[in-house]
């Protein structure tokens, strides 16, 4: 029966027809068969020519947004590089090996995000940070990876779609973790890694009606959430739909990053010519609001360019996750993906005003360390899912 | 791996292609949506963006202009511009200001009053805009602040040319002052030309030269980061200084005239008759002017508010007083250009003159009476009763229309803000302002200068210089020529003057020959005063402060002070060829020929070289 799922090409020629590729240039560059060099190094050309080409736009826009501070960009370089070993090591891992770790993983982060809870350090004016003494790292990074995890794992074990229960059981399995960072309180860790649970329930095939009720649900808790929020938070939304009623406070950030992006038109001001930027007047752009530097110096071209990056990298991950032979491979490939979506699409949402503020980082592209390596590991795993196994296995 | 079989599998795997197909669609979706909010922020408000993202960092400074300087007849600077360092706090850069200014007070001397003004100011204030927590620091604090200054982000010292006036309080009434624009005058000015302009001239030549003495204001565009702080300059255009101003005004004289009236309250307008400029103009007590540029002190300005002697009143061109008999001279010209008299007509003064079919007396001053007196005698000795006589006979309307010919009643337009217009009375006034009808005695009144007749001693002293050049009534001005910067000469301002007809040229003569008997003659008012250097022409006056009633008589030993008669005296010399005409008037000063002719004399003295040595004679009380 593995022979014969291993052997058959009608398998990807049929999936190619259910995904409308077939013979597109993109689906020839997503779907081609890879070489053996790359099978055994257990990497995927496509994604890893994709990300490296994302890293260096990233690094390059960090020059300017950093006003050319090579020290910062050789930080982000050295972040870069460990990000990337610790992707092909985690590449080389079998998926196998990746499900039976799930639940303990999973476990240690729901126990260390209560310990963060407890006796967390306080930095900007959230507990998001557990020091260890030699590091301090944020647990909520962890739980962007347990919970997709947990939730294959779990799925993993039964024919899909699954069934209402283990939906449930899923739901609430996510929503732990997620009202645990929402206390901390972050906002964007807790939207991301509820959007994990999420995503691995919706590539595990749920019923429409499902995910009806559950965005149903999700509806009717937002008053709740409006009234757990801090002020902060509250203020955040409150500019959202009336960024002007503030101009210099809360909706200053996001007067600044429209002005920034409109004013770069359709070819930008140039690369280390933004003057939103260089002069400061674009909060964050080093970190949340990068984005607006590139919108501002390369214009709508440069941000198409990167978005077309963005759209090669998440459709890439999909089609592993199609191809993959593993039912637990295809939930955690396509989960991490769309996670990855999530991302992209909160971040840049929020700068052009389209969304609220929320604390995500523009992936792969912010300054700074802790989602590049989570994000950079969830590739490893994107990879490992789709160059083990597929010559086989007992 | 787990899957029961290969259509289970099969099936499984359609279902997660389906899945991946259809977010695969979502993602596109999304990001389509990104893209098109993209087109619509860069591509349809590209401009409005654009322009918003200039707002932001280009802004445009202004750069006041340096205020023209103020020089007098010789060159001697009277208003200058000297650099001042004062302390400023910028709210946005510091945390918290108070305690900022508590630092600073361990530093340099911060009074409670500098705390007001800070409160006072901060509430009003623009963003990133400086706020002065110290005026006028000494050299001494200015380097121990730049020692600890590291210390103090968003403290800076700021320096600017403020205002000072070398000779204070000598020519304060005649310059006024400058002073930080306040909000009604904001809402005058234009806002744009004196955008980063602090000082505005208050009062004196400093307002009423105001446009030319400002300058234009000069701009540059810089580019500023969100902090306010300037990155570079893009584009300047320099601020054109104001123009200097050289007046008529001779210090010297100036100062003379201070001190020739000492102690007393009063006012002295001296002018040269052949052009109208201002050579003195001084009213006493006086103020220093300097107080006032920076913000006067509250104990200060109540000291000056409070004071009897009002010395922030400027008696010069605001001091409306009864002209007196000063008036007289006039009403001879008037009379003799109106045909109603000539040098040589008589009238007997017996001691009083009473109106036909009236029984109540119009006194003289002289009790017994001159006897008959002409035209000449009359000035000479200021008979009261000869001008009862004239004025009643010219009629009011003849009389004020001809002294209005002078200026009486009237703005003299000088170029010192403030000026009063002083009262020529007239039927047509009194029916307008009282509603009532004109009595004849009141013309009685009007020919020797009292009752509602007001002038003010510029209004004087114009006069006076147009009897002494013939005729020319010019307006008075105190500035002569303007200096634009980087021009070699000055340009001279223009000379407005009007001819005053009285019919015959040689009527000037015989009034010009009797003024100069009030100074020279046996029996002369002013003969006090005589000089063997030059000869001077002037008129005696008195002007009451109160009425006596019929039959009650002025005793000066027995009134007080405050109640006792203004004297004052208008003269010119050389009378041959004057050169400076003026007024004096000291108020309560008893008479003019005891007290104001002498003040005239010294500043004669001090004008044309001389000795000013008094003869006793006629020292008794005499109008």
């Amino acid at each position: 029966m593995r022979t014969r799922v291993r052997g058959a090409p009608s398998m990807q020629d049929e999936m190619k027809r259910g995904l409308g590729w077939s013979g597109s240039l993109v689906g020839e560059a997503l779907g081609r068969e890879q070489p053996g060099l790359w099978q055994r190094i257990h990497l995927d050309a496509p994604l890893l020519v994709a990300l490296l080409a994302l890293c260096g736009f990233g690094l390059m826009v960090l020059f300017s947004a950093s006003d050319q501070d090579l020290a910062a960009v050789q930080r982000q370089l050295a972040r870069l590089a460990v990000a990337f070993v610790l992707m092909i090591g985690v590449a080389q891992v079998p998926p196998a090996r990746l499900r039976s770790w799930s639940p303990s993983l999973y476990g240690v982060g729901v126990i260390v995000l209560i310990a963060v809870l407890v006796v967390g350090d306080v930095g900007k004016g959230a507990q998001r940070w557990l020091d260890l003494g030699v590091v301090r790292f944020q647990p909520s990074e962890l739980l962007k990876l347990a919970v997709p995890m947990m939730l294959s794992w779990l799925l993993s074990a039964r024919a899909l779609p699954p069934k209402l229960a283990w939906v449930g059981l899923s739901a609430l399995l996510t929503l732990i973790p997620v009202v645990l960072i929402a206390r901390q309180p972050d906002l964007g860790t807790a939207l991301l890694v509820a959007s994990a649970g999420m995503m691995v329930l919706f590539i595990a095939g749920v019923g429409w009606r499902v995910i009806g009720a559950l965005a149903v649900a999700v509806a009717s808790l937002t008053p709740l959430v409006w009234l757990g929020m801090h002020d902060y938070q509250r203020a955040r939304v409150l500019t959202f739909l009336n960024p002007e009623s503030d101009p210099l406070g809360a909706g200053y950030h996001i007067i600044q990053s429209k002005i920034a992006i409109g004013s770069g038109g359709l070819d930008g001001k140039g690369w280390l010519n933004g003057t939103q930027s260089h002069l400061e007047f674009l909060p964050e752009r080093n970190t949340d609001f990068i984005f607006a530097v590139i919108g501002e110096e390369l214009g709508f071209t440069g941000i198409l360019v990167l978005l077309a990056i963005y759209l090669f990298i998440i459709l890439r991950g999909l089609v592993i996750a199609a191809e993959s032979r593993d039912r637990y491979g295809r939930l955690l490939a396509g989960g991490l993906t769309l996670v990855f979506f999530v991302y992209v699409f909160v971040n840049t949402g929020m700068v052009i005003g389209l969304l609220p503020v929320v604390g995500v980082p523009l992936p792969l592209i912010s300054y700074g360390g802790t989602s590049m390596v989570t994000l950079m590991v969830g590739f490893g795993m994107i990879m490992g899912v789709h160059t083990h196994g597929r010559r086989g296995r007992a | 791996m787990l899957e029961p079989n290969l259509q289970d599998g099969k099936r499984e795997a359609r279902l997660v292609a389906v899945r991946a197909t259809i977010a695969a669609g979502l993602v596109i979706l999304a990001l389509s949506l990104v893209a098109v909010r993209l087109v619509h922020l860069q591509v349809d408000q590209h401009n409005h963006f654009s322009v918003l993202s200039t707002d932001n960092r280009v802004k445009l400074q202004p750069l006041p202009p340096s205020r023209g300087l103020i020089y007098d007849a010789r060159g001697v600077l009277l208003a200058d511009n000297h650099p001042s360092f004062s302390l400023e706090i910028t709210i946005e850069k510091v945390g918290d200001p108070h305690a900022t200014i508590d630092a600073l007070a361990r530093l340099i001397t911060i009074e409670g009053e500098d705390r007001e003004r800070f409160e006072r100011q901060m509430r009003r204030r623009a963003r990133f805009q400086g706020v002065p927590i110290r005026l006028n620091l000494t050299p001494a604090e200015v380097a121990r602040f730049a020692v600890d200054a590291h210390r103090f982000p968003g403290v800076d010292i700021r320096a600017e040319l403020v205002r000072t006036y070398p000779l204070g309080a000598d020519t304060a009434h005649v310059l006024g002052y400058v002073g930080r624009i306040n909000e009604q005058e904001l809402t005058r000015i234009d806002g744009s030309s004196y955008a980063g302009s602090q000082f505005i001239g208050k009062g004196g030549v400093e307002k009423a030269h105001e446009a030319l003495l400002h300058g234009q204001v000069g701009y540059q565009q810089v580019e500023v980061n969100a902090r306010g702080r300037v990155i570079r300059t893009l584009e300047s255009r320099p601020p054109i200084s104001g123009e200097d101003l050289h007046l008529y005004l001779d210090v010297a004289l100036q100062h003379a005239a201070r001190d020739a009236l000492g102690q007393e309250r009063g006012a002295v307008v001296a002018i040269d008759p052949r052009n109208g400029g201002v050579l003195a103009l001084v009213s006493t007590p006086t103020f220093d002017p300097n107080l006032f540029v920076e913000g006067i002190g509250q104990d200060d300005y109540q000291a000056l508010l409070n004071s009897p002697d009002k010395p922030l009143f400027n008696r010069a061109v605001r001091g409306q007083y009864p002209p007196g008999s000063t008036i007289k001279p006039f009403v001879a010209l008037a009379g003799l250009a109106a045909g109603v008299t000539t040098p040589e007509r008589p009238t007997y003064c017996p001691g009083y003159f009473s109106l036909p079919g009236h029984s109540h007396r119009f006194r003289c001053w002289r009790r017994g009476g001159h006897g008959a007196q002409n035209l000449e005698q009359a000035v000479v000795q200021s008979c009261d009763v000869y001008f009862y006589d004239l004025a009643n006979r010219m009629g009011i309307e003849r009389l004020s229309g001809f002294l209005s010919q002078f200026g009486f009643g009237a703005l003299t337009g000088i170029d010192v803000a403030g000026e009063l217009s002083g009262l020529m009375p007239s039927p047509e006034w009194k029916q307008r302002v009282r509603q009532e009808l004109w009595y004849p005695g009141e013309t009685l009144i009007v020919g020797i200068g009292q009752g509602s007749f007001l002038a003010t001693p510029l209004q004087l002293a114009t006069a006076t210089a147009a009897v002494a050049n013939h005729g020319h009534f010019i307006q008075p001005r105190v500035a002569r020529a303007a200096q634009a910067p980087g021009q070699p000469l000055a340009q001279s301002l223009p000379l407005v003057s009007r001819p005053i007809e009285v019919g015959n040229a040689h009527h000037w003569d015989r009034l010009i020959d009797a003024m100069a008997g009030v100074v020279e003659g046996e029996r002369g008012t002013a003969r006090r005063i005589r000089s063997p250097d030059y000869r001077i022409a002037g008129k005696t006056g008195t002007s009451q402060v109160f009425s006596l009633g019929q039959g009650q008589t002025y005793n000066a030993k027995t009134i007080p002070k405050d109640l006792q008669d203004h004297a004052l005296f208008v003269a010119f010399a050389p009378v041959e060829d004057p050169r400076i005409a003026l007024a004096v008037i000291v108020e309560h000063g008893g008479s003019g020929g005891a007290t104001a002719a002498p003040v005239a004399r010294r500043i004669l003295d001090a004008y044309l070289g001389g000795s000013t040595v008094l003869s006793e004679a006629g020292g008794e009380h005499a109008d």
